[in-house]
């Protein structure tokens, strides 16, 4: 870091991403901002830190892109490092504050543009700058080799046949209807969840493949900035996605993959008319519509008694528009639905979106601290156990709980309905076959 | 003095106020189709109206709702300042002194109420930007500027009606006042007369169009 403030900064570059992202929409939020103040309270930061002028968002705008505007770049390190401090650590461009801006301000999206111009300056949390590192060489955030990925999902595929005869995780099915991308924690850390997914499909009997590479739906570098490595992996899956000829690209459990997939990634990858290739949905819509149609059916024994609530993802209710869908599915795994306030379209960012997870422990005090306003929301509902189709909401959330005590299991829908879902007899594993197995399967381990 | 307020400055300030918000419009859609694509791919009126009408109806808006009372007074200023200077019978004297023609008058009792809203709801915005430290903190030099510019030609017409001062001085002010107005109302955050409709239309498609979610 030190080495890099010895570097002068690259006023041209600055100068250049200023003037490129000068359109009209900037230039007209920059302009008519009537400086109300009506934002503040929309935002989780400014709420949750003492109602600290500095974290509403038009604040934040005016220190930052508005300066920079006013500078004509002409900025020193000094002054990036404050505003990394500003982009990164009191905002996740969750898109609340354009809902409450009598203008429609769309504060992200400025927010954006400045991480992008400190980006290009090497200013940029270092938890970024690993995995946008890590895109850049391996075209997945984990930098995770394609071997592995492929071994790790027949390896899934084969313990988990075991539970569902006939179970299998296809790999680069030309023509199936839908092409299912992860994050690339599952297949690193939780491979459990590609498993879930895969009962999921076959239950459903649904037409998927996985695919060998653009499987790393996630996209980092759209929070650290760098617009250039953003667009790696969504062409990547893009392109995958047209080779196999697949109807659709399915997302995990994930939301800003959702926003970079379906909304964003569009316009990294150059695109003109802003939409992708291949329609994308999200995990939520593919579940609903499989309980609605019959496709899985849930256990009513095993439905949930305890009190249950929803965390609406960013990226997948305001974002991503399935809020109501993920409120359909609910009814079918819990008795007891208890919402948040606010909720749906309006919800509070859960504190750990816009990249903040990934940023690491320098930020974890501060994420805490912000998440305050969620934790208030969960606990008043007075949930046991809070669903979030979401990897960053469930890491956000799961610290919350220590953090405040909430004493509230975090659940992911996959994890509910694999436990609920009635396996049809024909996917009923062959008892004797099973034991067999078993019993080979010791015999060589010991 | 009061022939030349009247007559070529007051062109020239409707010419300025008309002329200048139609460039600033003009130079910004240039602008938008070279650098704004993602405006016109999820373009859609229904979106784009219920954006604007959510936000033009009193409470109309979650985050109205938030702040009824500044919400409500922000509406009672918006709609008098508007109202007053195109229906009051003293201006459409003058239209049809040179055209002949002129709009409906309203009672003079009812504009001389309407002026005391505006004065009044000026007053509060005033007081609420050094009140509230989220708004203070935005707020410069230029943003009380503005307020005042946009509340000296209804101070000065007020006083002018009821002849309150030196009726010839204060009618040049108010004239001079309403002129500095029209013109500097192209230039600054005023324009969001006419650039409101454009962001709210843009917040409009980009929740509703694109994602089915409320800009309101
Ligand atoms: S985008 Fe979200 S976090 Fe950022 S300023 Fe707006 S409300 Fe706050
Ligand atoms: S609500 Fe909009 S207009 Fe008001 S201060 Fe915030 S960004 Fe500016």
């Amino acid at each position: 870091m030190s080495e890099e403030i010895k570097k002068p900064v690259n006023i041209r570059k600055i100068k250049e991403l200023l003037d490129m992202n000068d359109g009209a929409r900037v230039r007209t939020w920059l302009s008519i901002c009537s400086r109300c103040g009506l934002c503040a309270e929309s935002c989780f930061f400014y709420l949750a830190n003492n109602k600290d002028p500095k974290l509403s968002p038009a604040y934040k705008v005016k220190a930052t892109l508005l300066e920079l505007y006013r500078r004509k770049g002409e900025v020193d390190y000094d002054f990036l490092n404050r505003t990394r401090e500003i982009v990164w650590g009191q905002c996740t461009m969750c898109k609340r504050c354009s809902q409450f801006c009598p203008f429609g301000i769309d504060v992200a999206t400025m927010i954006s543009l400045v991480r992008t111009i400190c980006e290009s300056q090497g200013v940029v949390p270092e938890g970024l700058a690993r995995t946008t590192e890590n895109i850049r060489v391996s075209g997945n955030q984990m930098a995770m080799a394609t071997e592995d990925f492929v071994e790790t999902c027949s390896w899934m595929a084969e313990e988990t046949s075991e539970e569902i005869a006939g179970l299998d995780i296809p790999m680069d099915v030309h023509g199936a209807k839908y092409m299912y991308t992860v994050n690339p924690r599952e297949p690193m850390y939780y491979p459990q969840d590609i498993a879930m997914a895969a009962k999921i499909f076959t239950v459903a009997e649904e037409s998927w493949t996985m695919p060998s590479t653009g499987w790393d739906c996630t996209n980092l570098a759209m929070f650290s900035g760098n617009r250039a490595v953003a667009a790696i992996p969504v062409k990547a899956m893009y392109d995958k996605a047209i080779e196999l000829g697949v109807e659709k690209i399915v997302i995990t459990e994930c939301g800003h993959a959702f926003r970079s997939a379906a909304f964003e990634g569009p316009y990294f990858v150059g695109r003109r008319d802003g939409k992708p290739p291949v329609p994308v949905i999200h995990s939520v819509q593919v579940f609903y519509e499989y309980l609605r149609d019959g496709r899985i059916k849930i256990d009513p024994s095993k439905m949930l008694e305890e009190p249950v609530t929803y965390q609406d993802p960013c990226n997948v209710s305001r974002n991503g528009g399935l809020w109501e869908e993920g409120r359909k599915i609910i009814p079918y795994l819990a008795k007891d639905f208890r919402d948040m306030n606010p909720n749906r379209d309006h919800n509070h960012c859960c504190g750990g979106g816009g990249g903040f997870i990934p940023m690491g422990p320098e930020y974890k005090a501060r994420r805490m601290a912000s998440g305050r306003i969620k934790a208030e929301q969960i606990k008043a509902t007075g949930a046991k156990i809070i669903i979030t189709p979401c990897h960053n909401c469930f890491d956000q959330i799961n610290d919350l709980v220590k953090e405040y005590k909430l004493g509230v299991k975090v659940v992911s829908f996959k994890d509910l309905i694999t436990e609920m879902m009635i396996i049809p007899e024909k996917f009923q594993p062959v008892e004797n076959e099973e034991e067999m197995e078993d019993a080979a399967g010791e015999g060589t381990e010991g | 003095m009061y022939e030349f307020l009247t007559g070529p400055a007051l062109w020239a300030a409707f010419i300025v106020f008309f002329g200048g918000l139609a460039v600033r419009i003009a130079y910004l859609y240039g602008l938008s189709m070279e650098r704004d694509r993602v405006f016109y791919n999820h373009m859609d009126s229904k979106w784009a109206l219920k954006s604007i009408g959510h936000w033009i109806i009193p409470l109309g808006s979650a985050s109205m709702r938030q702040q009824p009372i500044f919400s409500i007074v922000v509406f009672i200023f918006h709609i008098c300042l508007l109202v007053v200077p195109v229906f009051l019978f003293a201006h459409n004297m003058l239209w049809s002194e040179s055209w002949g023609v002129s709009p409906w008058s309203m009672p003079d009792a009812v504009a001389d109420v309407m002026t005391m809203l505006v004065l009044a709801s000026g007053v509060f915005l005033i007081l609420r930007r050094i009140a509230r430290p989220e708004v203070r903190i935005l707020t410069s030099a230029w943003d009380y500027t503005l307020l005042i510019l946009t509340l000296l030609p209804f101070i000065t017409g007020f006083l002018a009606y009821h002849q309150w001062g030196s009726y010839e001085t204060l009618l040049i002010l108010h004239i001079l006042s309403a002129e500095v107005l029209l013109v500097v109302i192209p230039f600054s955050k005023l324009a969001h007369v006419v650039l409101f409709f454009f962001s709210r239309a843009f917040i409009g498609f980009e929740m509703g169009t694109r994602r089915g979610a409320r800009a309101w």
